[in-house]
């Protein structure tokens, strides 16, 4: 199954809702989009939830990276929700565990962003 | 890149036939998924004239997947550290780390042309997650 992305704004946060996978070819390309385009209209808020995620490789893990830093760059916050196990422990292993604010329920996240 | 859905496939049914549990499961599959694409996209550079090759094998002691690739050769020892702080933020790199942190054993083998890799699940371990 392939990468399904659909958005929403929650107390002027942009949500991303992923499902699927996000690796080489298969999700990677989405994602990058999706953030571009939320960058390119001045988004600040970004909240990734990665809870329907079933599997993500190399490429998707430095996507996520990737995307992070580009809304640093430009000023906004990216944070990562719902995480299963499995990336979980791919961001242990890669101590991206650290980089990332990861949230465990929606509405802390949305709490956690700027006003 | 359908060359990696097809290999990724095979090494999933062999560890789930192998009984391994389902977090052991996805560990196998993503480190052979990780490194058929390095062959495909980093060994082979996309070239459609240049094969992969592929054996996966069960012992009565361990899984074994050798992925060689027909590429310019890849010199492990210079892949740089995708833990250290400088490159911690980069977008590419984790490939070949993921891949040694997922499985038992990693050896590299320099073909002419080309690289083997050599993943080895030990059917009577369990490597703890990192």
């Amino acid at each position: 199954m392939s990468l399904k992305l659909s958005s929403r704004v929650v107390d002027g946060v942009s949500i991303l809702d992923l499902s699927g996978r996000i690796t080489l070819g298969e999700g990677s390309v989405q994602l990058r989009e999706a953030i571009r385009d939320l960058g390119s209209k001045g988004v600040k808020s970004i909240l990734l939830n990665l809870g329907d995620v079933n599997y993500i490789d190399s490429s998707g893990i430095g996507e996520l990276v990737s995307a992070f830093t580009s809304i640093k760059n430009q000023g906004g916050e990216l944070k990562l929700l719902n995480l299963n196990k499995k990336i979980y422990d791919l961001l242990q292993i890669t101590k991206l565990y650290t980089v990332f604010d990861v949230k465990e329920d929606e509405a802390t996240a949305i709490a956690s962003f700027p006003k | 890149m359908e060359s990696v859905g097809r290999v990724e496939a095979a090494a999933e049914q062999l560890a789930r036939d192998a009984g391994l549990k389902e977090d052991e499961i996805f560990r196998v599959t993503m480190a052979v998924h990780e490194a058929v694409v390095n062959a495909v996209l980093h060994g082979n550079a996309y070239d459609p004239d240049k094969r992969i090759h592929a054996v996966l094998e069960r012992t009565t002691e361990a899984l074994i997947f050798k992925i060689c690739d027909q590429g310019n050769g890849l010199k492990p020892q210079e892949i740089p550290d995708p833990l250290a702080a400088e490159n911690l933020l980069r977008g590419t790199g984790r490939g070949i780390f993921l891949i040694r942190s997922l499985m038992d054993e990693v050896n590299f083998r320099q073909l002419e042309p080309g690289t083997e890799i050599t993943l080895i699940k030990h059917l009577n371990s369990t490597k703890p997650a990192a």
